[in-house]
């Protein structure tokens, strides 16, 4: 099916597309008929800095599976380095942190 | 065989609004009059396939366009333009209809256009299709190829850009109506092609449906894993017997 429905995640942090590094400030994230991927339907997150009018973007597409196997990895990246880094800093400074 | 050819390139047309956006256009080079064809594209876009689309039409002797129905959103990359137009809500139905009857404007201009027009569409292009052929005058023909929310099951999807549901409209289709459909599709899933058909037949519409076993959505698309060589092989065979019942005869028969 075509949607028309568009799921979208603030963010703060860059990407690096087709006229090198952006910020970002938005996810637009969906799951429809994919521009490129060999998939009938792709969970597809385009990266855009809607606060310059979001015309760069930095896109994927991805299948349903490979879409929740990085959702975990997200998550699971998340949490190893927070735990590894709160751990190697004083305690006072990882007071700040939390 | 004879002298086969095609002449295939971007060209500018006018549409709703007067608005001047971009189209895809591709026409035979065969001597003689011609129908024409414009190809609705769906959701994701203005892309490669929907070009393939048009130059088919064109090998099997109609001219045919295909609007670029994103170019408000541009400029850009057809995917990017896309990818912009999307949390925007896409084309509202308005500019899809001023866009689609400038298309046939522009192929009616054509010096060897014959004077009939059809119009086919796939997926959302589909459901624009069924729109157009109750909104837009002067259409000979129209395919849909699997439109989905023909039938609005979701209040949610009535939106200002889409503000009625095009079932609503059939009262005013004024041409004859082909519909493609594979029996595994979930949007037009098998119930709602049957509503759709028994409203049609109610209204004393001239129809055709055709309903595919072991497809499902999108099943013409040959770069896809729903592609189903057989049923989509049937399938154009169809929309070209349809087309040329209603806009020429035997046009493609040069081409078989």
């Amino acid at each position: 099916m075509c949607s028309y429905i568009v799921e979208q995640a603030s963010l703060v942090g860059s990407a690096k597309g087709a006229k090198g590094w952006m910020k970002v400030d938005t996810a637009n994230v969906y799951y429809d008929h994919p521009y490129h991927a060999q998939l009938d339907h792709a969970l597809s997150i385009d990266f855009v800095n809607m606060a310059e009018g979001g015309r760069e973007r930095v896109a994927v597409e991805l299948s349903a599976e490979s879409a929740r196997e990085l959702v975990r990895t997200i998550l699971a990246a998340l949490e190893s380095g927070e735990r590894e880094h709160a751990a190697s800093v004083p305690a006072e400074t990882a007071a700040y942190l939390t | 065989m004879g002298y086969e050819g095609l002449h295939a390139e971007t060209v500018s047309f006018r549409g709703h609004n007067g608005d001047q956006g971009e189209a895809y256009y591709a026409r035979p080079l065969r001597a003689g009059k011609v129908p024409g064809v414009v190809v609705i594209h769906h959701m994701p876009g203005w892309d490669e396939w929907i070009t393939a689309v048009v130059r088919k039409f064109a090998h099997h002797g109609y001219a045919a366009i295909a609007p670029h129905l994103f170019f408000r959103f541009g400029p850009g990359s057809p995917d990017d333009i896309a990818a912009r137009a999307r949390p925007a809500g896409g084309a509202s139905d308005d500019e899809v209809m001023g866009d689609v009857a400038g298309c046939m404007a522009y192929l009616r201009a054509q010096p060897n256009a014959n004077g009939k027009v059809g119009v086919i569409g796939f997926c959302s292009g589909g459901r624009h299709t069924y729109l157009a052929a109750c909104m837009v005058p002067g259409i000979n023909a129209a395919v849909d190829c699997w439109g989905g929310r023909v039938i609005v099951n979701n209040p949610a999807d009535i939106t200002p850009k889409r503000p009625v549901a095009p079932i609503d409209l059939t009262e005013r289709m004024s041409c004859p109506l082909l519909g493609i459909f594979g029996n595994d599709d979930k949007n037009p899933s098998p119930a709602d092609v049957n509503r759709t058909e028994e409203v049609l037949k109610k209204l004393g519409k001239t129809y055709e449906f055709h309903r595919y076993d072991g497809a499902g959505h999108g099943f013409f698309a040959v770069d896809r894993a729903a592609y189903r060589p057989e049923q989509a092989t049937d399938g154009w065979r169809k929309v070209f017997a349809f087309f040329d019942k209603h806009l020429a005869a035997s046009v493609s028969a040069a081409a078989a």
